[in-house]
């Protein structure tokens, strides 16, 4: 690195695929979706992402196939354009500037040059339909300011406008009333649900609309589950509708089949409802999809539906309405309790996933690489019900523990508490639930901390509480002749002057625990659990404490809220320094003496970079984020950075993620993350021809290779090599029938010898 | 997608003896059958051949009882003074007894007068047996000699002198002819080798040996004395396994299972041991009424004997499983329906579907799967279940309550079924495990209920029953606070006065310290 460039906050992975609804391709082969500002083209059959379509400056919002060439591509954005994309070699093509924010896009086969988009104009929550002119010019950037007003005052959500019956008329609903848009008379017609005008709290807003493909017909949804099937509605006064009603919540999303012999719904219960010849009777389910259905979309030859998750997930579904692939990105709850941790074996991300569950997220691949059932109980979507939540968690012993804690909560003194532990089993590679702890305090658990020091062989957790006690759990044996088994136990409670506990932690070298009690800090002898001191600063209760690491091992530092951070030695147990600063988040790198806090102001978040040795910070980066940060964590680098300037060392081997209140999840970098991501599948294109199996990537991979090498050689004219087409070993391995071909350790050697150039034909050549 | 998850059922730890296998397996006893023999009963031995009579020897009586009668079959009486250790052959023909006068005595079962009789030893004789070929008998003596006999001619075969103290128990190998061990009051386990005449492994016990059993491989030695029972590697020479010492009173006998996996050792102390040979943890324990001399166990453990010291015989025979079958089977689905297509060879062109393999749920699950909340309580508000298993029912309320819908599932019930919600509620309430759900789920009935109170005499009793239980549960619980109040102010005086006298300790261990450097 010759030139450092500053380093920025910078966006990572974790966008919402659920935004919009996801696309098809006229093949089924691909599924597009919207993510944050990019578009991301996955496969259907093996939920690979094989594109990231890049080039918008703000979000995309809408994306749809273009109706006159089924290998294109358009998109839209906040930033005011609409892009056209050949998604096979995610190439862009065109752009569109139209210059007004865009909420959505909608194309038609017979408009042919021109589209649909929403825009806002006057006041913010004023929305129309415009039809924008596409012109046609070879330039790669073409202004498209020519718009012409479709229908005013609708829904900004694209699910509330839907084209009809090959493009004859639009619907679009908005609160009480649909409104028919005809292309040919240019009439508008508005219909209004006869209850909602008397009823003050009528539930039956219109919420999402789909037209039939075929037919003059309308489904509509409502808030209060009910789908309304409209008809004869070119008549003002004659028109008819028809109720269908299952779901007893919200219907979020409707689609017809392309055929329109069947409507499919789904909403917050998270069963995906096929309604057969739009009767009540014949209807078919597929339940529990894990959370509420944001968007229903159909594939053009209609062989394929998906769904869209709350959770950032996308499922595919087969016509006989069994699902086929998820893909699904980072679940961003509405809480995070857990904060972020790193699962020391996999190195990924750990946070709380879909309700009940842990997500394992890959911060390399933005892929989630697995959930973890932690409550196991069925999951009941409904509103207002109190969930169980996953409060705390924690990883101990190098990955081989996990530390759950789970709460529910109803009254004020009906607290229903669990604490889990689970045991990695290296057999099946995942965890498995070893003690299960009812109650493990009376109250709130506030912080759980394993200690991860080599010495204790013996695994040790402690867990502090708003009971005033901290507890001590320990693994022991329980194993007798029968089985062999261990399990948790606990052995040692704790408490100061009944004080509420609030965090605990454990020095790098486990000898010594921390724990704060509201404004104290106490300190713990870790095998005999003897107090050994105390610290008080009467500065507000401790927000957080940790250990100095490696060379600063001997300090200890308290964040309180009142906006002190404190720094004791403890070799003199006294106060080393302290400065003012509102600190929201602390986190120690576990691999270097630095530490990470990131203090709150109204303008915004300061990150400060110490070592605990010296109040004056390594680094200082004001106004990282808008927003109030939640959560933060280090991760080690997989190839360490050479950051020579002083003060970007603390990026040399490891990354600072960090999590906001809006869930989006940030880091610093001086490159954009997408091109650090460099995506395996741009490696794994498909080729038209071939069908996309894993089998085909490597060998297509292969010969992808070859060809280069191929290609290198006859430039150079040195040594053709081969093409494996021509290599009758390989064409006879392949073609022959699987049953009559001899053992593979037979065929190996004849196999790779073929592969081999043997020095003959190099002198021929 | 993954499927419904069952309701979770909340387990609780069970409190008391933990249960085993094994426990299983010793309990399965029929209560003791009680034989009052006329002296302390120093011996029981079975036949290894069936029916499987055991030996008696008690006082100067050899009683031979049929496997379930309580009266003996057959009586050896010509013994002048006590009787010991009468011993079977290997196929049971033959019974070889030693006795206080010295002499060894061998008789046949069917007769009644000694067959042969072995003179040499001068003292007591407490211990013979037969040797592995058959036709020579060992015998110990309180003379510190051991002696073998050839049974033909009835002739002292060798003489072993090496034991410095009575010899007061022995055995012979079950697969060499030639081995046999002894074990003395001198300490000294020896085994000897007829081949050497003299002994070829000799280990010290500790304590005076009462009792050897060497196990059916012969690798292995078990030798009693003392508290201690401990276990000999024969074939690294004797080197000491491991010590046992799980009685506080003499062990007197040893005895190993018939599957060889459990050892049991009686002792004077009234207690049965039972360990498991692998890990020589004590698996099982039974209690006696006096002190134990001997024990047997029959072919296939199916009897238990064991004498005692106040001539008490105490027979424990298993109990029959036989019981079961008298029921009338269901007449289950002929096997070809469980097989039906499962050997159809796939053809060309088809296409296997697997059917996904359908996951058992419990009836109130599928219930609960279906929505059907109140089925799914009524469900498990049935007797069968309240009472054997109510934390079940328990956790059906608190799902149902976490679903939102407990209040919907108790409402709209008649007297009959409102009555039994109570009833069930009356008996658990007070509990501590599931005090929190059911308080919460009376709280509810008592709201949906209140409006219709007075219509039913039965239901209204009910209400009153649980008035008064939660008023005597308050008044408990003051108490007990009130108790735990006291208990406090006495640990804390205590605790101080503790630390005081701690801080005397340790002060007047550092003067010591420093006069010691001075």
């Amino acid at each position: 690195m010759v030139e450092e460039e500053s380093v920025r906050v910078v966006r990572c992975g974790g966008s919402e695929l659920n935004f919009r609804r996801a696309v098809f391709s006229a093949d089924s082969k691909y599924i597009f979706c919207v993510s944050g500002d990019f578009v991301k083209v996955h496969s259907t059959a093996t939920e690979e992402c094989v594109h990231i379509l890049q080039g918008h400056r703000n979000l995309v919002t809408g994306i749809q196939l273009n109706p006159n060439n089924h290998l294109q591509l358009y998109s839209c954005s906040f930033d005011g354009t609409i892009k056209l994309w050949d998604y096979i070699d995610g190439i862009l093509i065109k752009t569109f500037i139209v210059g007004h924010k865009l909420h959505a896009i909608f194309t038609l086969a017979c408009a042919e040059d021109s589209v649909f988009v929403i825009i806002n104009k006057e006041k913010p929550d004023v929305f129309q339909l415009v039809s924008v002119k596409l012109p046609k010019s070879s330039s790669q950037e073409i202004e498209a300011k020519e718009l012409s007003f479709v229908l005013d005052y609708i829904n900004q959500s694209p699910k509330c406008i839907a084209f009809g019956n090959e493009g004859e008329y639009v619907a679009a609903v908005r609160d009480f009333y649909l409104s028919v848009y005809f292309f040919k008379k240019k009439t508008t017609s508005r219909f209004t649900l006869s209850s909602s005008k008397n009823k003050k709290h009528a539930k039956n807003n219109f919420t999402c609309v789909a037209c039939h493909p075929k037919e003059d017909c309308i489904a509509t949804g409502h808030k209060d589950g009910k789908i309304r099937l409209w008809r004869n509605f070119d008549d003002g006064k004659k028109y008819t509708y028809t109720c269908l009603h299952w779901h007893h919540d919200m219907v979020m999303d409707l689609a017809f089949s392309v055929t329109g012999t069947s409507l499919l719904s789904g909403g917050r219960e998270s069963v995906l409802v096929e309604w057969r010849d739009a009767t009540e009777k014949n209807k078919e389910f597929l339940p529990r999809l894990g959370a509420t259905i944001e968007h229903i979309s159909v594939s053009p030859a209609g062989d394929l539906f998906c769904t869209s998750h709350s959770d950032n997930k996308i499922i595919i579904i087969h016509r006989n309405l069994e699902a086929s692939a998820v893909i699904q990105g980072l679940v961003k709850d509405s809480s995070i309790s857990t904060g972020l941790m790193i699962d020391p074996r996999t190195k990924a991300l750990v946070l709380n996933g879909k309700p009940g569950h842990l997500q394992f997220y890959s911060l390399q691949h933005d892929k989630q690489l697995y959930n973890l059932d932690i409550i196991q109980q069925e999951y009941i979507n409904d509103y207002g019900l109190i969930q169980i939540e996953l409060t705390k968690a924690a990883f101990g012993c190098y990955g081989n523990w996990l530390a759950t804690v789970e709460k529910r909560q109803e009254k004020e003194t009906e607290l229903d508490l669990q604490m889990k532990l689970w045991m990695y089993n290296k057999k099946t590679q995942g965890f498995v639930l070893n003690t299960k702890i009812n109650m493990p305090h009376e109250d709130h658990i506030t912080a759980v901390c394993f200690c991860n020091a080599e010495k204790f062989e013996n695994p040790t957790l402690v867990t502090a509480s708003k009971d005033g006690h901290f507890k001590v759990w320990i693994l022991t044996d329980d194993s007798d002749i029968y089985k062999k088994a261990v399990g948790w136990t606990c052995d040692f409670v704790g408490s100061y002057h009944k004080y509420q506990a609030t965090n605990c932690c454990f020095s790098e070298d486990g000898s010594l625990l921390a724990v704060s009690f509201e404004e104290i800090v106490t300190i713990w002898d870790s095998e005999t659990w003897e107090l050994k001191c105390t610290f008080c600063q009467r500065a507000g209760n401790i927000r957080h404490l940790c250990f100095g690491r490696l060379t600063c091992s001997k300090y200890l530092l308290g964040a309180t809220e009142n906006g002190i951070l404190c720094c004791w030695n403890l070799l003199s147990c006294a106060l080393e320094w302290s400065a003012k600063l509102n600190i929201r988040v602390m986190e120690p790198d576990p691999h270097s003496e630095n530490i990470a806090a990131i203090s709150q102001s109204s303008v915004g978040s300061d990150l400060f970079v110490f070592k605990p040795s010296e109040p004056r910070p390594l680094y200082i980066q004001k106004n990282i984020s808008r927003e109030e940060v939640q959560w933060g964590v280090f991760v080690l680098r997989d190839v360490p950075e050479s950051f020579t300037s002083e003060a970007y060392q603390w990026l040399n081997r490891s990354q600072f993620y960090f999590l906001t209140k809006s869930q989006s999840l940030l880091t610093f970098s001086t490159k954009s993350p997408e091109e650090k991501l460099t995506p395996t599948s741009k490696q794994l294109l498909a080729e038209e021809s071939l069908p996309t199996t894993p089998f085909y990537f490597i060998l297509g991979k292969h010969r992808e290779q070859q060809d280069e090498k191929t290609n290198e050689a006859l430039e150079s004219e040195r040594v053709q090599l081969p093409l494996t087409e021509n290599i009758p070993a390989i064409s006879e391995l392949l073609h022959t029938p699987a049953h009559v071909l001899p053992s593979a350790s037979f065929l190996c050697s004849k196999f790779v010898n073929s592969l081999l150039l043997s020095k003959e034909t190099k002198r021929n050549s | 997608m993954a499927g419904y998850k069952p309701a979770a059922i909340q387990t609780y730890p069970v409190l008391g003896e933990k249960i085993t296998q094994d426990t299983l397996y010793w309990n399965n006893y029929k209560t003791p059958v009680q034989i009052k023999e006329f002296g302390a009963v120093s011996k029981v031995d079975f036949s290894p051949q069936p029916p499987y009579n055991y030996a008696v020897t008690a006082s100067s009586r050899i009683h031979i009882y049929g496997r379930y009668s309580q009266e003996p079959i057959k009586t050896f009486s010509r013994f002048k003074d006590t009787a010991y250790c009468a011993t079977f052959r290997q196929d049971g023909r033959l019974l070889v007894a030693g006795s206080e006068d010295g002499g060894v005595q061998l008789f046949d079962i069917s007769g009644r007068a000694p067959l042969r009789q072995f003179e040499g030893h001068t003292k007591a004789v407490h211990t013979v047996d037969f040797t592995a070929d058959k036709y020579h008998v060992v015998s110990g003596a309180d003379d510190y000699t051991v002696k073998l006999w050839d049974i033909p001619n009835s002739k002292e075969i060798l003489t072993f002198k090496e034991h410095s103290d009575y010899v007061r128990c022995g055995c012979a190998s079950k697969l060499n002819p030639d081995l046999f061990v002894t074990g003395s009051y001198d300490h000294t386990v020896k085994m000897f080798d007829t081949r050497t005449n003299k002994s070829v492994i000799s280990v010290e016990h500790g304590q005076p040996v009462e009792g050897v059993l060497l196990f059916p491989s012969g690798g292995l030695l078990a030798s009693a004395g003392g508290r201690y029972v401990k276990i000999w590697d024969m074939l690294k020479g004797g080197q000491l396994l491991v010590s046992l010492k799980n009685h506080h009173k003499t062990v007197t006998c040893l005895y190993l299972s018939s599957s060889g996996q459990r050892l049991l050792s009686g002792s004077l102390d009234r207690k049965v041991k039972v360990y498991s040979t692998t890990s020589y943890k004590v698996v099982h324990s039974f209690d006696y009424a006096a002190s134990i001399l001997s024990l047997a166990l029959a072919h296939e453990d199916e009897t238990i004997v064991v004498g005692m010291t106040n001539g008490i015989l105490s027979v424990k025979h298993r109990k029959s499983e036989a019981k079961k079958d008298s029921l009338p089977r269901r007449r289950r689905p002929a096997y070809r329906t469980f097989i039906k297509g499962k050997n159809y060879m796939k053809q060309r062109d088809d296409i296997l579907i697997n059917r996904p393999s359908k996951k058992h749920l419990e009836l109130y699950d599928r219930d609960l799967k279906n929505f059907r909340i109140s089925k799914a309580l009524d469900r498990v508000l049935e007797p069968s279940c309240t009472v054997k298993t109510p934390e079940i029912t328990v956790s059906i309320i608190k799902e149902l309550n976490r679903r939102g819908v407990l209040a919907n599932a108790l409402a709209g019930r008649d007297e009959k079924e409102i009555s039994r919600v109570l009833n069930f509620l009356i008996r658990n309430l007070s509990q501590p495990r599931f005090a929190p759900v059911l308080i919460n789920a009376a709280e509810i009935i008592i709201d949906i209920y209140l409006p219709v109170i007075g219509q039913s005499p039965v239901v209204d009793k009910k209400f009153l029953l649980l008035q008064g239980l939660v008023e005597k549960e308050i008044d408990y619980q003051r108490e007990l606070l009130e108790t735990l109040g006291m208990m406090d102010m006495l640990f804390a005086t205590m605790t101080r006065k503790e630390s005081t006298s701690v801080l005397q300790h340790t002060s007047d261990g550092f003067l010591e310290n420093k006069k010691v450097e001075s």
